[in-house]
């Protein structure tokens, strides 16, 4: 395997309407920021590949208009996943793997105040058989956090702890839209949204963008004081059907982080793509996580999730405290679909 | 540079208007268990499951590749999802192709489809965009002007187009999974369908499909060891561009010509119309072959009108160009670039059945999206580099 880090990170703050400005326009800053701080230009980039999805914007090919943010003459060599930016970076790391490239830029983009994002990732669902009854996202949170619940390894108030951690964690999060102090017992005192889920255990709707530059080897070494090394990088799938899964555990992340190899070393900091209160438990468990591992500190989905992005921030946020000297060994982890169907996990190294 | 790619199994479904007898599942699994069966492979051999399709508003299912994991037989396995517009099918073939190159896999497998009797595919492709002016224009809307552009500068005779697909929809009648099978074919019929946007006549064009195309691939040590001869893969590319800007060059895109460069060059090709035997391109309207003949250096600019009225590109000439009868006669959008690549590998493979080229050692997989500005390409061999 070849040396692969993360150089460069960037993002935008994190809003729940960016209003009249369109993909193009907040990606471009943020794209040629992450090229800045590698000190690359796009020409000096061996790959590109983006995530997103069409059915934010409602419009086919969203991906093609971004392309514009990127100025990209001469032709560059590009790609995309309809899918979370990091899965994006996954395919810009098996490129820089064969061989075929040096260093990549790796970008999601996603307006999630587009439309009513609870009702268009319904459409994500078996379209014979389950999305005619149009189950939003949050109903189908709320039946996996049912199921953990009545496991009784954890209870609501497990829940409302995570929430309060997490917007506490985002107040040194300039990027994200949750942040403060709060009360776990307020909290329990609010209504539920969709039992048993109440607003705090539900993630923002959030407008972002995120971009990162990967390098290899002695590149790496050069441009950045302090590369992310991505020691080991995995995603797995599990059955579509919610009735053939054990909602209370993630068997995917339990093996891509096997492959990843989470447990061959001490991890100091996780950065898990948790939109729901009740997911965080469950990861925590599936990456067998210590009690003394260092959680979100960006404050993670619950303080900011823009849909297509928020798994490759994960990537980013942890990278950016591995280069800082903060952290030394990290895993981050990105979900796609409902209920955690999809999970990908990224172990990093500082030198 | 990196470990060897063969392919050992190809699969497709029979083309038509409309699936009626399948679901969107049951289309992918057609395609793919007929992979599987070419590699005389189970779905517990193959390690991961690298998806791709056009738009999906085409079916009005977003990533669908969620709901198509037990299907597919992913579960427990990575799978990814690709989208590069028109060029999808190709892109996903090179991704899947860039897992085994990059020795992380063994055993790979790649389907491309598209339902377009589901949805609608001009009205997904035509659907009011946030943040642009509404163009009901559709595809061939988008791209006649180009042609115009090229038989203006090209002085190319009006008949170029209809001979494209005259010869296309001869080809198809000699390839059993293809769409359309119009036994009473001839120019004069071509010529009599009417004008859809001028010069493209109804039987210039690509069709609406329903269909899933799928391959297997293998890394060197168990590709030799296939039950069937592999397609070596010599090379892979991807170039965009912008859609617009002033001065950008439609008709001939740079993107095209830097893609077809790069992936001449991994796979040790210094003239192409000799060094390749047989080319699968990307011709949705007819009058893109004579334009890609010359965007891929068949031809010089202005001359690749010439190739086809010659008849070079037809079966029996010296340049032959889709026999399995192309996108013309088969369009399930999001699998036709696949399609594209999994014919080349058929044919130097010598398994295309009645619109095999006899000796195809060296083969060309073409195909391009968006507005001419995505390009994705690679060149498959007999025999092993």
């Amino acid at each position: 395997m070849r040396e692969v880090a993360i150089v460069s990170f960037a993002q935008a703050p994190n809003v729940r309407d960016a209003g009249a400005k369109n993909e193009v326009e907040l990606l471009m800053p943020v794209a040629h920021a992450a090229l800045e701080r590698a000190g690359l230009t796009l020409q000096e980039i061996g790959f590109t590949c983006s995530g997103s999805s069409d059915y934010l914007a409602g419009a086919p090919f969203s991906f093609v208009m971004a392309i514009d943010a990127l100025g990209a003459w001469p032709p560059i060599s590009e790609s995309h996943v309809e899918m979370d930016g990091a899965w994006a970076l996954y395919e810009a790391w098996v490129k820089i793997q064969h061989g075929a490239a040096d260093s990549a830029l790796v970008y999601g983009f996603g307006k999630s105040s587009s439309g009513e994002i609870r009702d268009v990732l319904s459409l994500q669902l078996d379209p014979y058989y389950v999305a005619p009854l149009w189950p939003d996202s949050i109903s189908l949170a709320a039946l996996q956090a049912r199921a953990l619940l009545e496991s009784s390894r954890y209870s609501e108030k497990d829940l409302a702890e995570v929430a309060v951690r997490s917007r506490r964690n985002a107040r040194s999060n300039p990027n994200a839209q949750l942040a403060g102090d709060v009360d776990p017992a307020a909290l329990l005192a609010e209504p539920y949204l969709v039992s048993p889920l109440r607003k705090h255990d539900c993630p923002p709707i959030s407008d972002g963008v995120a971009a990162v530059v990967l390098a290899a080897g002695d590149l790496a070494r050069r441009i950045c004081q302090r590369p992310a090394w991505i020691r080991g990088i995995d995603h797995r799938i599990e059955p579509h059907s919610l009735g053939v899964r054990d909602l209370t555990r993630s068997p995917s992340t339990e093996l891509a982080a096997e492959k990843a190899g989470v447990q061959q070393g001490p991890i100091d900091l996780a950065e898990l793509h948790a939109p729901f209160t009740h997911q965080e438990l469950i990861l925590r468990d599936a990456l067998g996580l210590r009690d003394d591992v260092e959680l979100n500190p960006s404050g993670g989905a619950l303080a900011a999730n823009p849909v297509m992005v928020a798994g490759l921030t994960r990537i980013g946020e942890a990278a950016s405290r591995i280069s800082a000297g903060s952290a030394q060994r990290a895993v981050a982890h990105a979900t796609s679909g409902p209920c955690l169907q999809q999970n990908l996990v990224c172990v990093l190294e500082g030198e | 540079m990196g470990e060897l790619c063969g392919v050992v199994g190809i699969g497709q479904t029979k083309y038509a208007a409309k699936r009626g007898d399948l679901s969107i599942a049951g289309v992918v699994r057609e395609a793919a268990i007929r992979a599987l069966e070419d590699a005389e492979l189970e779905w517990k051999d193959i390690d991961a499951v690298v998806i791709g399709k056009a738009p999906d508003m085409f079916e009005g299912v977003m990533m669908p590749e969620l709901y198509l994991a037990d299907a597919l037989g992913a579960v427990g396995k990575p799978m990814l999802r690709v989208h590069t517009a028109g060029s999808v099918g190709g892109s996903t073939s090179i991704v899947a192709a860039s897992l085994i190159q990059a020795g992380i896999h063994d055993r790979v497998l790649t389907v491309a489809f598209e339902k377009q009797s589901d949805s609608n595919a001009m009205w997904a492709l035509s659907s009011k965009q946030p943040f642009s002016p509404h163009i009901n224009a559709g595809a061939g809307g988008y791209f006649a002007p180009l042609i115009r552009t090229y038989i203006r500068r090209s002085q190319a005779p009006d008949h170029i187009g209809m001979l494209v697909a005259f010869k296309d929809r001869l080809n198809a009648l000699k390839n059993p999974y293809a769409h359309l099978h119009i036994e009473d074919i001839s120019m004069q019929k071509i010529e009599d369908s009417f004008m859809l946007w001028a010069p493209i006549r109804y039987l210039e064009s690509c069709p609406s499909s329903d269909g899933a195309c799928a391959m297997v691939l293998a890394r060197e040590a168990l590709a030799k060891d296939a039950p069937r001869p592999p397609a070596w893969v010599l090379g892979t590319a991807m170039r965009t561009e912008p859609t617009m800007f002033a001065g950008r060059e439609e008709v001939n895109p740079q993107a095209g010509k830097d893609c077809a460069a790069d992936v001449y060059r991994q796979a040790g090709i210094e003239n192409p119309r000799r060094d390749i035997d047989v080319a699968e391109v990307y011709v949705p309207f007819s009058w893109f072959e004579p334009m890609w003949m010359e965007n891929l250096g068949f031809a010089e600019d202005g001359e690749g009108w010439k190739m086809t009225d010659e008849g070079e590109t037809a079966l029996d000439g010296d340049m032959p160009i889709n026999p399995s009868g192309g996108v013309l006669s088969s369009n399930p959008i999001g699998a036709s670039g696949m399609i594209r690549f999994a014919e080349a590998a058929l044919q130097v493979r010598g398994m295309a059945g009645e619109h095999q080229i006899d000796g195809a050692r060296v083969a060309l997989g073409h195909a391009y999206g968006g507005g001419s500005q995505y390009f994705s390409m690679w060149i498959v061999s007999s025999e092993q580099p």
